[in-house]
């Protein structure tokens, strides 16, 4: 087991060297230099003041050398300095982020579970009954509604006419001022929207997919064993059943460890979150590299984490795979 | 004079009130006692400040929110004349080459430290060190000279005279030296938590939510009424709407759609006040003078008379707007209203267009010259639905006099970086914000068609090289007036651009402040008379 770590970390480390050369380079092919936005179409830039950018920020050196000297910052825990005007260090700037887009991505995993795996274990036991098919269209109308389109919708009903929402942001202008369980509460409002949206357009996935496991568990062997030694159906279902469904549920849950920091930048944008997408989506336009790298790494070293905690897990699962 | 990618998207709160422009004024209002201290005024933004010093800043939302903050030596007035702020008042030397600033007495930073001349100084040798990542450097370094002659005069020299030299000594360098001198300017965390002189001191700021500012008591203009600003960030336009229409905020740019046809209900009416005036933008269709067909003057104009600058207007911005017919915004002194007009006349394009050799041989409704097809296709940013509308109205106009177009819409930095500075294209549909000097050398200047600069189109004439050498060696107003009216005419001659439309600024303000006179430059410039009768009042600074 120990080997088989060693070997796996060791391939995670290249793969994540791998990342980031890939990412920097393909960063530095695309059009545009990160000085474009203060520099471009502005009468005000002389090609003096243009090259006085580009060597304070180091622009005027091949773009390996680049990739080395930040390799080298990197290896220190230095992202560097963002290339907008406000040159705050990346990793400041994506930090100060980082909580709220956790906070509404995990309460919104929490919720996509809790429904999600019942609606498809129902489905399930009870196929082409008339409450799969209702539950099946409503999972796949929130899938293929365009999230904008009902987040707006929502903010007109329950904000604007109805006026018991808060339209957006996450906080109220009188925050500060208000006792501690008025702040959660005022919270809550204001998070609701945006989360009942992610989950209701994201319920498709996992439910299918517990439908689907579920039935195959269901025409198992041992299903057929479990009631003819006559258990009561909800035995054979929650505990024979459903404990071997739901192993590949879990993985998807190990998988889904870096989506918890990726922000979205469609609801970020209509509810006005201040959250990693909205950055990561501006540092993309403005080739803020420094920027899009510290996101990279984070993403990257989580997606790989997540990778390997799958795989210890099929190991300790299934011997097969150890010997391999 | 900047670009401006996204003209009806993004809300222009003080689009006019343009980098050194300050907010504050002279203005005093003192007909009525009636005025009352205290609420706060929300203002929805659609992007976040990045850096509050203005030096380093180029994005317009970092600007507005330093204009609360910020005083300069000049700032413009309303009728766009230059007038002291920090300054008491200035001498110019009869050759041009010497300012001679005598600043206010009295004035101090927002910390209690006195203002004097040293912060001038501070502040100009700050931006034209080395260091400085500042984007406004090039005005300073005409500067041959600056000196402090005493605490409270400040003097520069000039190589050459240099007319924008005057609104240069703006907010842009001044800054509070006894703060800033031991700091590393590009680093300082001042940069987010600035002390100025202004109206307006910093308080909060709420990263990707809000910037909060509160009344400064010994502002040297008077405390303003307001006791605080807050600036909402909303990216997106729609629910920025929807936010005022539960009155969360209290002051938003419309878009003409939202002016014309969502703000039309008794809500509306009661609740808040809209104001319209022209933006300091315009929009054109720029052809690539190097292109064999746009290179010939004739067909330039037959396009101009192909096209109906009113229907776009009508069109584009639902009538929030004014036909354009040069680079400057009517009702300004520069602007030349007797210029070369192209009516609408899609007979006389055609006639243009047979005189230049185009005609419909094959019957197939398109011209042809030499068996070449006459297509074209036209360039603009993505994601601008004003200017695809325009685009489309075009390609609609033109097709009727035989021209065929196909628009194509690119992303900003391939645009720019692969089309417009390598002059691959065939014509552009593109804007200008316009500066409030009217000095345009870098646009029109036959030097300035290398790549990255910004007579991307090639336009070349001797006589605009020497009006625009003359404009901005003169402080004599008339004189400037003369040579950018003479350029104007030369424009509307030579059509280099297609002026089509100048967009109105369409702010709307929540009913229950008072003081708001509307001007030429906008309705911010002085917020700090801004005042909410004590019975409408909403919100209370608590501490």
């Amino acid at each position: 087991m120990l080997n088989y770590l060693s070997k796996k970390s060791l391939e995670l480390l290249i793969t994540f060297f791998g990342i980031t050369l890939v990412s920097f380079f393909l960063i530095n092919l695309a059009p545009g230099k990160p000085t474009d936005a203060v520099s471009d179409l502005n009468p005000r830039m002389t090609p003096e003041i243009r090259a006085i950018y580009e060597k304070q920020w180091g622009l005027d050196k091949p773009v390996h050398i680049r990739y080395f000297i930040w390799l080298k910052n990197f290896s220190k825990f230095d992202f560097g300095r963002s290339f907008s005007s406000d040159s705050r260090p990346a990793w400041d700037k994506i930090k100060e982020r980082l909580p709220i887009t956790i906070l509404i991505n995990s309460i919104s995993m929490f919720f996509i579970f809790l429904i999600a795996v019942p609606i498809g274990i129902h489905s399930a036991v009870k196929p082409n009954s008339l409450s799969d098919k209702l539950t099946t269209v409503g999972v796949f109308v929130g899938f293929a509604m365009p999230v904008f389109w009902l987040a707006l919708i929502l903010q007109l009903i329950l904000g604007v006419w109805l006026n018991i929402l808060p339209v957006s942001g996450i906080r109220s202008l009188n925050y500060e001022n208000l006792s501690w369980i008025n702040k959660i509460f005022d919270s809550m409002r204001h998070l609701f929207l945006p989360i009942f949206i992610t989950v209701f357009g994201s319920l498709v996935g996992i439910s299918r997919y517990m439908r689907s496991t579920m039935q195959e568990a269901l025409s198992q062997e041992y299903i057929v064993t479990a009631r003819a030694k006559g258990l009561p159906e909800s035995k054979v279902v929650y505990k024979h059943a459903l404990r071997n469904a739901i192993l590949p549920i879990i993985t998807i849950t190990g998988l889904s460890v870096p989506g918890l920091i990726s922000g979205s930048v469609i609801f970020e944008t209509i509810f006005a979150i201040p959250g990693v997408g909205q950055l990561l989506y501006q540092a993309a336009m403005a080739r803020d590299i420094h920027v899009i790298m510290a996101e990279v790494v984070i993403v990257s070293i989580l997606t790989l984490f997540g990778n390997l905690l799958a795989d210890i897990g099929y190991a300790l699962a299934d011997p097969r795979i150890r010997v391999k | 004079m900047y670009f401006y990618r996204h003209l009806c998207n993004i809300c222009f709160i003080f689009s006019a009130s343009f980098f050194f422009v300050h907010i504050a004024t002279l203005a005093q209002n003192n007909q009525s006692n009636s005025f009352s201290y205290g609420d706060e005024i929300i203002i929805g933004s659609s992007a976040e400040a990045s850096n509050l010093i203005p030096m380093l800043s180029s994005d317009s939302a970092s600007h507005e929110v330093s204009g609360f903050i910020f005083n300069g030596l000049v700032k413009y007035d309303k009728d766009l004349t230059l007038i002291g702020d920090l300054a008491q008042s200035w001498e110019i030397s009869e050759d041009g080459l010497v300012i001679t600033f005598h600043l206010k007495k009295g004035i101090k930073w927002q910390d209690g430290t006195a203002f004097t001349a040293d912060d001038v100084l501070f502040g100009y040798e700050t931006i034209i060190n080395e260091k400085t990542l500042s984007a406004y450097k090039e005005d300073y370094f005409q500067v041959k000279k600056a000196e402090v002659l005493d605490k409270y005069t400040f003097k520069v020299t000039y190589e050459k005279p240099f007319a924008p030299a005057l609104a240069s000594w703006g907010s842009l360098v001044v800054l509070p030296k006894h703060i800033l001198e031991k700091e590393d300017i590009n680093k300082t965390e001042f940069s987010r938590k600035p002390v100025g002189t202004g109206p307006f001191k910093f308080k909060e700021w709420v990263p990707g939510q809000k910037v909060i500012l509160e009344a400064n008591d010994n502002y040297f203009e008077g405390r303003p009424y307001l006791d605080g600003v807050v600036i909402r960030i909303i990216p997106d336009p729609t629910t920025m709407f929807l936010e005022l229409k539960t009155q969360g905020l209290d002051w938003i740019g419309l878009s003409p759609l939202q002016y014309k046809k969502q703000t039309q209900s008794e809500f509306f009416k009661k609740n808040y006040r809209k104001f319209k005036y022209p933006s300091f933008s315009y929009t054109y269709l720029g052809f690539n003078l190097k292109h064999p067909w746009f290179s010939d003057k004739k067909i330039r104009q037959a396009i101009a008379h192909a096209l109906d600058k009113e229907e776009l207007v009508k069109g584009v911005l639902l009538g929030m707007g004014n036909i354009s017919t040069g680079p400057y915004v009517p009702n300004t002194w520069p602007y030349n209203p007797n210029v070369r007009k192209y009516e609408y006349n899609p007979q006389k394009a055609k006639e243009l267009l047979r005189d230049a050799g185009w005609q419909d041989i094959d019957k197939d409704g398109i011209l042809e010259k030499n068996g070449k097809k006459f297509e074209f296709t036209i360039l603009t940013n993505m994601g601008n639905t004003t200017r695809i509308k325009t685009a489309t109205i075009i390609q609609y106009r033109l097709r009727e006099v035989g021209i065929k177009v196909d628009i194509r819409s690119l992303e900003w930095s391939a645009f720019i970086n692969w089309f417009i500075d390598k002059k691959r294209f065939e014509a552009v549909i593109l804007g200008w914000s316009i500066g409030l000097d009217p000095d345009q050398y870098d646009i029109w200047h036959s030097t300035k068609i290398k790549e990255k600069e910004l007579n991307f189109v090639s336009f070349k004439n001797q006589e605009v090289d020497e009006l625009l050498e003359k404009g901005r060696r003169t402080f004599d107003i008339e004189k400037r007036k003369q040579a950018y009216y003479r350029i104007q005419e030369i424009l509307a001659e030579e059509l280099p651009y297609i002026f089509l439309y100048v967009p109105d600024n369409l702010p709307i303000v929540s009913a229950r402040f008072e003081g708001i006179a509307p001007t030429p430059i906008g309705i911010g410039y002085n917020i700090e008379k801004w005042y909410v009768p004590k019975n409408l009042q909403k919100y209370r600074i608590q501490e």
